[in-house]
């Protein structure tokens, strides 16, 4: 578990190039910064300009070594390496207000952009004109989109919105045809609050999300979709991401990753585990001075010095990214937030690090 | 100085009503849960089943109905219970139910606190500890972000 603080402002979205050896992110200003990795250093090679709004989403398509970005300032960028520099390409997302989240398809021939304006944008290249062109995909969604993820099978389309409904839509582009609409999948999965992340499992028959109200649910498709969901006793989690078939690791108010086991033969999502490993702080005993000095300060004589966060990140954890195996089988996994700085955890010392915890 | 003699009706007019952007929440309609039972719950306090009481006061509660009156009359029910409960009596109360009961007692203790009687607040706070205890920050978080609350 290394830790790592680019800077003090918060990272708002990054993501890995395809070998892992680069990480593009925005430090909540207008601009991208990647950074390269030296051992184990982190060295800012490039520098993209072009947005007039705050970056708010990126992605890097692994194969085609293309960046996407999003921003408040309606607009989204596809950014090409022509050399040694990044190119921007504009792509104009016809929305009225900001970009709010964004995503290649697996195949990478077209990307979705969620917006404030109440639709999604699913943008592809018209070799004919040498342009991107998009398409909305309008109803039902009621407000924001504020986050998207994609099935595998390069179609259907997962968005989570503030209008407390998580839905599957089919992103079908045939040049010309599109089929937004919710499919066989099953329409709507209505439960308590605003969305924030959702990300289908590795063969994509199944999805999750976390919500505001501190819960986490999982959705199964087909013909009878169940949804199982668990309320938890923390803070709302902001991510999420599955790690193998049946666990997912969420991330967010309270600055640790947490493990999350999806028991699909009973349909019950159970907390597996908290995935951090606290510093040991010495157990001395504490005199009488000290004691009365608690009482007046704090109001309690407890042992334990509380005086700042035992988690490695230090605010809120804002984004999950899997690094190495994929969603199936993730051997590590990286965590940016509020404070600056990413952490990359590795799965398998986890595994031995905190006894009880298992993944399945 | 000069009245104003322009019309000020505009000023009445509920300017988000006209936004044809206005977010309109889907109304489910379930049943809706009519409250605990005044008269059982007075009958079982007096006998000093506390217990029973206290699990008969958080059945059926109101969430779906738009009606202030039945809220109400729910909320006084409940805090009713509450304040009738001895303070070493809370933690086994409060282990006795499962999560969304926990969730729900939360909503009641919140709305407990809006409006304090006399004694009310202190023995309040003695269930917002032992429910904290078993909810965690979670539910209070799910009392803050709720659609539909008693």
């Amino acid at each position: 578990m290394s830790y790592h603080s680019f800077l003090l402002e918060p990272i708002s979205c990054h993501s890995w190039n395809k070998d892992r050896t680069q990480i593009a992110l925005c430090p909540n200003n207008h601009d991208v910064h990647i950074y390269k990795k030296d051992g184990t250093k982190w060295t800012k090679i490039h520098e993209l300009k072009e947005h007039n709004g705050q970056v708010t989403g990126i992605d890097w398509a692994p194969e085609s070594n293309r960046i996407v970005t999003c921003g408040t300032d309606r607009n989204a960028y596809v950014w090409s390496l022509k050399g040694e520099v990044w190119k921007p390409t504009l792509v104009i997302l016809r929305i009225n207000r900001a970009a709010r989240c964004v995503s290649w398809s697996p195949k990478e021939n077209k990307f979705a952009v969620g917006s404030g304006s109440r639709l999604i944008s699913i943008c592809y290249f018209e070799q004919e004109n040498d342009w991107w062109v998009c398409k909305h995909i309008k109803k039902p969604i009621r407000s924001t989109v504020l986050s998207l993820d994609w099935h595998p099978n390069n179609v259907l389309l997962a968005a989570g919105s503030c209008d407390f409904k998580c839905r599957v839509f089919s992103a079908y582009i045939k040049e010309v045809e599109e089929k937004p609409g919710p499919t066989v999948w099953g329409s709507k999965m209505p439960f308590g609050e605003v969305l924030f992340e959702s990300g289908p499992s590795g063969v994509g028959n199944r999805l999750a999300w976390t919500s505001h109200d501190s819960t986490v649910a999982i959705a199964e498709g087909g013909k009878t979709s169940t949804i199982s969901s668990l309320s938890s006793e923390t803070l709302p989690l902001l991510c999420v991401s599955f790690i193998t078939e049946n666990s997912l690791v969420a991330a967010g108010h309270d600055c640790y990753p947490v493990l999350f086991v999806y028991d699909g033969t009973k349909g019950s999502v159970t907390f597996g585990g908290k995935l951090d490993v606290p510093k040991q702080t010495s157990q001395r005993g504490i005199s009488a001075r000290e004691r009365f000095q608690n009482l007046d300060r704090r109001a309690t004589s407890s042992e334990t010095t509380e005086q700042g966060l035992e988690s490695l990140h230090k605010n809120s954890i804002s984004q999950i990214s899997v690094l190495e195996g994929g969603k199936s089988k993730c051997s590590t996994f990286c965590t940016t937030g509020m404070d600056g700085g990413m952490v990359t955890w590795d799965v398998k010392s986890l595994e031995s690090a905190l006894k009880d915890l298992k993944i399945v | 100085m000069a009245k104003n003699t322009l019309s000020s009706r505009f000023r009445k007019l509920d300017i988000d009503e006209f936004d044809e952007n206005k977010f309109v929440e889907d109304h489910d309609e379930t049943v809706d849960n009519q409250g605990p039972d005044g008269a059982e719950i007075g009958n079982l306090i007096r006998r000093g089943d506390m217990m029973t009481a206290f699990h008969i006061a958080l059945r059926n509660p109101p969430v779906n109905t738009k009606n202030p009156a039945i809220k109400e009359r729910a909320l006084a029910i409940v805090l009713r219970v509450l304040t009738s409960f001895k303070s070493s009596d809370i933690e086994p109360a409060v282990k006795s139910l499962d999560r969304s009961g926990v969730d729900l007692l939360m909503e009641y203790i919140y709305r407990g606190f809006e409006k304090p009687s006399d004694n009310s607040s202190a023995i309040l706070l003695q269930w917002h500890e032992k429910a904290f205890a078993v909810g965690g920050l979670g539910s209070i978080v799910r009392v803050l972000t709720a659609r539909k609350t008693v």
